[in-house]
């Protein structure tokens, strides 16, 4: 089947010498950075994570989300699913290795990396963090390869593989929940001291996940002679409304707390990212961009009407998925770190090198999905019009 | 007996698993070697001994800038720490590495100030640093225990384990630690650096370990040394006969957020005091 | 016998044999001492002055063998468990666990002596990014 990835027409290779071009751009600079150290970036002693760890936390979630699929499918025989579930899981595939990636890029020590495998630490939730991301990219690789290995052939997947279906469920849940664990955790930082954390993490994974699924979806329709078929992305985009429905709702609970409390602690971080702290309003206008295409989504999502059009339902999509990736993948970071313990602001604004780093890991986990991809539609194309039973 | 080729594939891909399985025990038998236990290896018998290190601070007894800068001096040259600065000459506050410095009341206690307090006593200078905590964050979250508590209280910083993840800068309440965003030798003098104590490398994280290699070898730590007579404070606050004990127990003190249950270890004297 | 594919197989083959003939074709004309660790160092002699002979924390076979273990223990018995002695089994002395005071002290001339080895194994140990080396003394360049 891993042939598949190589047989493919000039647009095709085009898209792979594109993203390869992109991700030896992001090798250079990592390079670069890896001499000189993470001072390459914009990072300082006060925001010292930003956005290689915004977009390591953007991403999990991306990745988790590929359990909307499989619980509906799997756990609720709704065979609209079928053909796209591969899909999700290729999807959480590309989006893992992007996380791990990301957190490789951002350690100061990237070479000391198996000491946390030769000094397992059960109270720190990095630990198991690693512990989870790696069994969950395991799982879907085994999961994806499995099932789509039978679909090749025509046949059901071997009865053993359920048990693994069954186990990315809660697998799935429990990478977002851990990564919300590392902020939720920290008596230090208030704008990420709430029980919420992992409730608005999923919902906005939940949202956003499957929001991308749907353009991928269209993209694939678009490129190859592979159909999604309509009826599974309307589906998916009923599951994206209503997750986005969470998401906003549990981020106005958030804006409730903060600021009917008064606590600076909890509020003085949503001013410095919605409104500008002590003369510093440099993510003003990223955040309120945030909540604009936020709006925008829910509107369009809201009425069957616009979303039964595809293309208003991509347009919904798209400005849904760059909302949540400011939101979480960026503001939610900065948040966290401004002010600083002594109440002063120290503004974070990426670097070119850095963003350049970050482009290079999109492009690879890009080229991995596009690989995978490649070799799920070509087996859908060549099984066409064959019912499989699962 | 005739193979086919996936046979033949399951065979070769199910012995490479074994021999790499084989090599990789092998290798972690070097791994986890046993280390080096007593009588082969003994503390040094000059060495401080506490239950458990406390510090009190008296800022009343710094008279002048200069008597706070001879601590943080003391320190940073004690420890080769690295003196970034920008152009002109004003210090670079990205790569800035501080084991100890000064703060104004206000920013030191955030909170405590009130609008009616006088610009002087907000500007108040007070020494910070890592504050060791009883209960502390950092250790909980650090992946590799390259941050851990001594049995002697010290919350101390492994530098060779550190993998540089910066997840204890993120969960420290005080702001005490710093990281090496490039190499802190481009800003040490080596003419003047301390060739008794190394450098740190880039990509890894700082902060005060409370001078444990002086402590080993019966020195106070170089903060407490250079301080005025009656700044600095140091000693065992489980030993009721010590210094920082009777202090804590008689005198009005406080400490940096304790509302957040990390128990700090580091009192700052209210009201100043006749401890000499 | 048609050999399909050919050309891409012979391309193959160059890229294969460029990659494994690297080592020896990058050292081609370069000279390889052996190396020659030297230990007649000021603070050595004045040990010799002292003691007699020379003498290490352990024999010359273990520290070749085991110095790189040694010196690991050392750091976690330090660092983490707050020893400072080492009891020698060769010896019955104490010695200050401490590369850059107990070991450079003594082995003060890094190029003569340690980077022999290393770089004939072309091995290079990162401790000296952190720990100070001991400055280069004029008298024993040669």
């Amino acid at each position: 089947m891993l042939e598949k990835a190589f047989e493919g027409g000039k647009s095709y290779w085009a898209w792979l010498v594109f993203l390869g071009a992109l991700a030896l751009i992001g090798v250079y600079y990592y390079i670069q950075q890896f001499q000189f150290g993470l001072g390459l970036t914009g990072l300082n002693r006060d925001v010292s994570w930003g956005l290689y760890i915004g977009q390591f936390t953007f991403l999990v979630g991306v990745a988790a989300s590929a359990v909307m699929l499989v619980i509906p499918y799997y756990l609720h025989d709704f065979r609209k699913f079928g053909k796209i579930v591969i899909l999700g899981e290729f999807l959480a595939i590309s989006a893992v290795t992007m996380c791990i990636l990301f957190i490789f890029v951002d350690m100061g020590q990237p070479m000391r990396i198996m000491n946390v495998v030769l000094h397992p630490t059960l109270n720190s939730v990095m630990f198991w963090d690693s512990v989870v991301l790696s069994g969950y990219l395991a799982i879907n690789l085994l999961v994806g390869w499995v099932t789509l290995s039978a679909d090749r052939k025509g046949v059901p997947p071997p009865k053993w593989i359920k048990f693994f279906i069954y186990l990315s469920i809660p697998w799935a849940v429990s990478i977002h929940t851990v990564t919300a664990f590392l902020y939720a955790g920290l008596p230090a930082r208030h704008f990420w001291l709430s029980a919420v954390m992992a409730a608005r993490f999923l919902a906005s994974a939940f949202a956003g996940g499957p929001a991308l699924l749907i353009i991928l979806s269209l993209i694939v329709r678009k490129v190859s002679k592979f159909d999604p078929g309509k009826e599974p992305i309307q589906a998916v985009g009923k599951i994206v409304t209503y997750a986005m429905f969470a998401n906003v709702f549990l981020l106005g609970l958030e804006f409730f707390t903060a600021f009917y409390s008064g606590i600076p602690g909890h509020a003085l971080p949503f001013k410095y990212l919605y409104v500008g702290l002590d003369g510093h309003a440099e993510l003003v206008p990223l955040m309120w961009t945030s909540t604009i295409l936020a709006v925008l989504a829910l509107v369009l999502l809201v009425f069957p009407s616009i979303r039964k059009n595809e293309g208003l339902l991509a347009l919904a999509c798209g400005s849904l998925f760059i909302s949540l990736w400011i939101d979480k993948g960026f503001g939610l970071i900065i948040g966290g770190f401004v002010p600083n313990p002594f109440e002063e602001v120290h503004p974070y604004w990426p670097t070119m090198p850095e963003v350049l780093i970050t482009l290079g890991v999109w492009a690879i986990g890009f080229l991995v999905l596009s690989m995978l991809y490649k070799i799920a539609v070509s087996v859908r194309e060549r099984m066409a019009g064959i019912e499989i039973e699962h | 007996m005739s193979l086919d080729r996936r046979q033949f594939l399951k065979i070769a891909g199910i012995s490479s698993i074994l021999g790499f399985g084989a090599s990789v025990a092998s290798a972690t038998h070097t791994i986890w070697q046993k280390g080096l236990e007593p009588p082969q290896i003994e503390p040094n018998k000059d060495g401080l001994i506490a239950k458990r290190w406390a510090m009190v601070v008296d800022m009343s007894k710094f008279k002048t800038e200069e008597d706070i800068k001879m601590v943080t001096k003391a320190c940073h040259q004690t420890h080769n720490v690295p003196d970034f600065r920008n152009p002109d000459g004003t210090v670079d506050e990205k790569f800035e590495i501080k084991w100890i410095w000064q703060e104004p009341y206000e920013r030191t206690f955030p909170g405590e100030e009130n609008q009616f307090m006088s610009e002087q006593i907000k500007e108040m200078p007070f020494l910070v640093l890592c504050n060791h905590c009883d209960n502390p964050p950092c250790v909980r979250v650090c992946p590799t225990k390259a941050t851990f508590k001594l049995s002697n209280g010290v919350t101390m910083q492994d530098e060779h384990r550190c993998i540089g993840c910066r997840f204890c800068m993120a969960a420290c309440p005080y702001g005490s630690r710093s990281f090496n965003w490039t190499d802190p030798r481009k800003a040490i003098n080596a003419a003047t650096e301390n060739k008794a104590y190394p450098t740190r490398t880039k990509g890894v994280v700082e902060k005060c370990t409370f001078c444990t290699e002086r402590l080993q070898f019966g020195k106070m730590p170089a903060c407490v040394e250079a301080a005025p007579k009656g700044a600095m404070f140091f000693g065992d606050i489980e030993d009721p006969n010590s210094e920082v004990r009777k202090i804590v127990t008689t005198q009005l003190t406080m400490r940096r957020k304790p509302e957040l249950g990390t128990g700090p270890a580091v009192y700052y004297m209210i009201g100043g005091s006749d401890h000499a | 016998m048609k050999l399909y594919d050919g050309g891409k197989i012979l391309i193959g083959l160059v890229v294969f044999l460029a990659f494994v003939l690297f080592p020896f074709y990058n050292n081609i004309g370069k000279v390889n001492t052996k190396p020659d660790p030297k230990t007649d160092t000021p603070e050595i002699q004045e040990w010799v002055k002292i003691n007699g002979k020379k003498e290490c924390v352990e024999s010359k076979e273990f520290m070749q063998r085991e110095h790189m273990q040694l010196l690991n223990n050392w750091r976690d018995a330090v660092v983490r468990d707050m020893y400072r002695v080492y009891v020698s089994t060769s010896s019955g002395k104490q010695f200050n666990m401490s590369l850059q005071n107990g070991c450079l002290h003594c082995h003060s001339n890094k190029k003569q002596f340690c980077d022999q080895c290393h770089n004939y194994m072309a091995v290079k140990p990162y401790c000296f990014d952190c720990h100070i080396q001991p400055m280069e003394k004029e008298e024993n360049k040669s």
